[in-house]
């Protein structure tokens, strides 16, 4: 089976446009992944299933990931001459930058045909609140659609496209994805006989110790 | 009134009126929220949506669908998910990764040795953990014993479908036990195993559990002999089944169906011989194929690849070589994956059970994703249903082998 | 002998047996109405999860629950007098399990079979899990395992049979199914935004108080 650079470079002279860059999984699994840019995506699809030499006729598994905003903490080291004419100064200059995080959605694909895969596709969101669509490959594999459905459901990527966008594990009434990383649960907290981490917080939030009793001897007076 | 033409994608036929008035009424013995409603169309009279479950004795669990019928035939079906969804990926993400492995015997519970294994070599692929040779045909044993647990109640199970109340069931359920005694003897626990590690399994298996394990898989033909002359030639099987819910090649390959259900539409495809995971390549055994599509296709698959269990089975007892269970580096406590992700899939009793694991370093996994089988093989539900009647859709529904726990996670 | 002269002594098992082997049978109303209905539970078709697998194997061949009068599994909630919730309820099943038990005439009865049924079980911290599905309904059996065995549950039934055998047909200690006052009707909760709404039913469950343990 072809290479994922290879992969990419057919696509690029197919789509000159596209957006494509490979991630590499530093993970000795090695499957590395192809981010494909949201535009053409699913004509890059279509011909990732249609390719006589790929056959990717299989998209065994859809899922959402979920990158929240991260705070990055760069230092900057800068070398002031110093006017008096002593040494040069090392000055540490620390800037916090919020890197924007996004939506992913991940496709497995393999090929029943030839029998050969896994290629691995993502697709990332503009952000997490209101850039939140991505083409639905729905129409390109049918698979999709149920698993699409979810994560629109657990993650709230909005599929563009998809025949029937709907909730599908919460209840329609439901507000808010569940998977998502900063999602909090309601606090319906009770009594637990080992608490410990977060449910230890909840706990002491809910059962407080009482207060301290007088010192002995306080009142002995 | 005249049945409606069936389009092809997505099955959502141009007569049912979603927004049409509709009057509801609620049936005094529909249980659990389930009620009649007629949906009122111009041009073909009157539809009914009937809405089956999540409390249906046919439904394998709290399965739900809702069916719009005309006349007694169904033009439309949709099936509702969730009523079993226990949060399984978001409390992965907040356990470590051995902290999992028990839920994944909650998934499939009928195949909580499968779950393991899928698991634990999709954390082996990430982490590059090698597994030492007995412990993959010791795994290649219980996988097997489990497809033959699996495949045995479902045909226990379609048959109560079809109205063969109680007995065969019966028989499906006392080979069971006594496949649930060898994993209670190996693991402790009937049906949550929780018996494989990453690098390794649990606990070794005696001499005296495999003699019983092979004999228990020399016996087994018999019973097959015996269960299938109740069965399969069964003039009323057949007549309930060939025919009923064909589910076309093209479709099943577009729809990602996996296991019994794809290769009963006529497709090569088994992961035991693709992937060559484990040990499989050591062993000869066949795939077998369907011709129709069709739901009786679907349980005879499923009687042959029990035929050909048997036979890697033998295989696997006369091959099984003595040494370590556990790779003496693996590690238990402690255990952070570096970065990076990993896809691991084996072929499970009902199709490619996968799980998709991102690591950032740390003990937890980052993001936990089961790829489950029977929830993805129920896409095509409303195509093989349509224009059936709705008994029928009940035993395609049996056919698809669906476990809640799975479906819903 | 003071008191005896105008209380009717009642048998000693001895006499009975004495009786009873004589060809005399003795018994009571309140026992025999209460022997008729412990041996005739009829469980309502009902699976959930994992348990509901214990709960069909508790009923085949090797345990049989025929042996207790119990192998009658009615699909319908109008024939049947014991709810087993066999395995998790979901926030989004809860609605539908309050009302199953709704439909269920009187007397009925509530086995919260497996961890998940009784707080949630291994699924507690889940988003979507009801604690315990007596947030909602009476219970009268617990049976803990995930999943317990079908022996467990037969002795969780047995169980159910010695309370039922227990009980008044008179008095201020009469089951619900006797008394005039009984609500009948469960309400049953309905989709919120995030949960349940209303999260419990105070009449049926209160959250634990907790006790600490004064320090030494």
């Amino acid at each position: 089976m072809e290479s994922l650079e290879q992969i990419r470079d057919r696509l690029l002279s197919r789509y000159p446009g596209a957006e494509l860059s490979i991630l590499n999984n530093p993970s000795p699994s090695a499957q590395h992944s192809l981010v494909v840019g949201g535009s053409a995506a699913r004509e890059i699809a279509a011909f990732l299933r249609d390719d006589p030499a790929l056959q990717l006729d299989f998209c065994s598994n859809v899922t959402g990931v979920d990158w929240p905003d991260k705070e990055i903490v760069e230092t900057t080291r800068t070398t002031i001459p110093d006017p008096a004419g002593g040494p040069p100064k090392l000055v540490e200059q620390k800037t916090k930058r919020i890197q924007p995080g996004y939506l992913e959605v991940v496709y497995h694909l393999y090929s029943m045909a030839l029998k050969q895969g896994p290629v691995i596709i993502r697709m990332r969101t503009g952000n997490r609140t209101d850039q939140v669509t991505l083409p639905s490959l729905t129409p390109v594999w049918r698979s999709g659609e149920f698993q699409e459905r979810e994560v629109f459901d657990l993650f709230g990527v909005v599929f563009d496209g998809h025949p029937d966008l709907r909730r599908i594990l919460m209840w329609d009434e439901f507000k808010g994805h569940p998977m998502r990383k900063d999602y909090v649960e309601p606090d319906d907290y009770e009594w637990e006989p080992t608490p410990h981490d977060e449910v230890l917080a909840k706990a002491k939030a809910h059962y407080p110790a009482p207060a301290a009793p007088a010192a002995p001897g306080a009142n002995a007076k | 009134m005249t049945n409606s033409p069936i389009v092809a994608l997505h099955g959502t036929p141009a007569v049912a009126g979603g927004n049409a008035p509709s009057e509801i009424c609620h049936s005094p013995l529909a249980p659990g929220g389930a009620h009649v409603r007629s949906v009122r169309d111009e041009f073909h009279g009157d539809l009914l949506e009937v809405s089956m479950g999540p409390h249906h004795p046919s439904t394998h669990g709290v399965f739900r669908m809702i069916a719009t019928l005309d006349g007694e035939t169904i033009v439309k079906l949709k099936p509702v998910f969730g009523y079993l969804h226990r949060n399984h990926e978001k409390i992965g993400e907040n356990t470590t990764y051995l902290g999992s492995m028990p839920y994944t015997d909650r998934l499939d519970y009928l195949c909580s040795m499968t779950n393991n294994w899928a698991y634990a070599l999709a954390v082996e692929k990430l982490a590059g953990q090698p597994v030492p040779e007995r412990t993959e045909y010791l795994r290649v044993i219980l996988a097997e014993l489990t497809r033959l647990l699996n495949h045995t109640c479902l045909a226990g199970f379609l048959l109560q479908d079809t109205g063969a109340s109680g007995t065969p069931l019966m028989y499906a359920f006392r080979e069971r036990e006594k496949i649930l005694d060898l994993f209670e003897a190996l693991s402790g626990s009937r049906m949550m195993c929780n018996y494989q590690r990453f690098g390794g399994c649990r606990v070794d298996a005696s001499p005296e559990w495999l003699e019983a394990a092979k004999r228990l898989a020399d016996g087994y033909n018999e019973f097959l002999d015996e269960y299938e002359a109740l069965i399969t030639g069964n003039e009323i099987l057949m007549a309930r089944t060939q025919g009923v819910g064909v589910m076309p090649r093209q479709l099943a390959v577009s729809a990602g169906i996996t296991g019994p259900m794809l290769r009963a539409a006529g497709v090569d495809y088994d992961i035991r011989k693709v992937d060559g995971y484990g040990v499989y390549p050591r062993f000869n055994f066949r795939v077998p194929l369907g011709d129709h599509g069709d739901t009786y296709d679907r349980y005879m698959i499923r009687v042959l690849e029990m035929r050909e269990s048997i036979e890697i089975l033998r295989q696997a007892f006369a091959q099984l070589p003595s040494g370590p269970i556990m790779d003496p580096k693996a590690k238990i406590r402690g255990f952070k994956p570096k970065p990076g992700e990993a896809y691991g899939r084996i072929e499970g009793p009902k199709g490619e059970i996968g799980f998709y694991l991102i690591s950032d370093g740390g003990a937890n996994p980052y993001r936990y994703r089961v790829r489950p089988p029977s929830f993805i093989n129920l896409t095509v539900l409303e195509d093989m249903c349509l224009g059936h009647s709705i008994a029928d859709a009940v035993i395609i529904l049996g056919s698809i082998d669906i476990v809640l726990g799975e479906v819903d996670r | 002998m003071t008191d005896s002269a105008n209380t009717p002594t009642p048998l000693s098992d001895a006499d009975r047996d004495e009786l009873r082997r004589q060809g005399i049978l003795l018994t009571s109303l309140e026992e025999l109405y209460n022997w008729g209905r412990s041996h005739s539970v009829w469980p309502l078709q009902f699976g959930l999860a994992c348990c509901a697998i214990e709960m069909i194997a508790a009923s085949m061949a090797r345990f049989d629950i025929a042996r207790f009068g119990s192998e009658v599994f009615r699909p319908s909630p109008r024939q049947a007098d014991l709810l087993i919730v066999s395995g998790t309820v979901t926030k989004k099943m809860a609605p539908q399990v309050v009302r199953l038990w709704n439909q269920m005439p009187e007397p009925k009865y509530c086995i919260a079979m497996g961890a998940c049924a009784i707080s949630g079980g291994p699924f507690k911290q889940g988003y979507n899990v009801l604690k315990g599905i007596d947030r909602y309904i009476p219970v009268d059996v617990y049976i803990p395992g995930c999943p317990p065995r079908p022996e467990a549950l037969l002795n969780g039934l047995m169980t159910l049979q010695e309370k039922i055998r227990g009980q008044k047909l008179t008095g201020p200690n009469a089951p619900r199914h006797l008394r005039a006052d009984d609500a009948c009707e469960y309400p049953v909760p309905e989709f919120g935004e995030t949960d349940l709404v209303p999260p419990t039913n105070p009449e049926v469950w209160q959250p634990p108080t907790i006790v600490r343990p004064d320090k030494p």
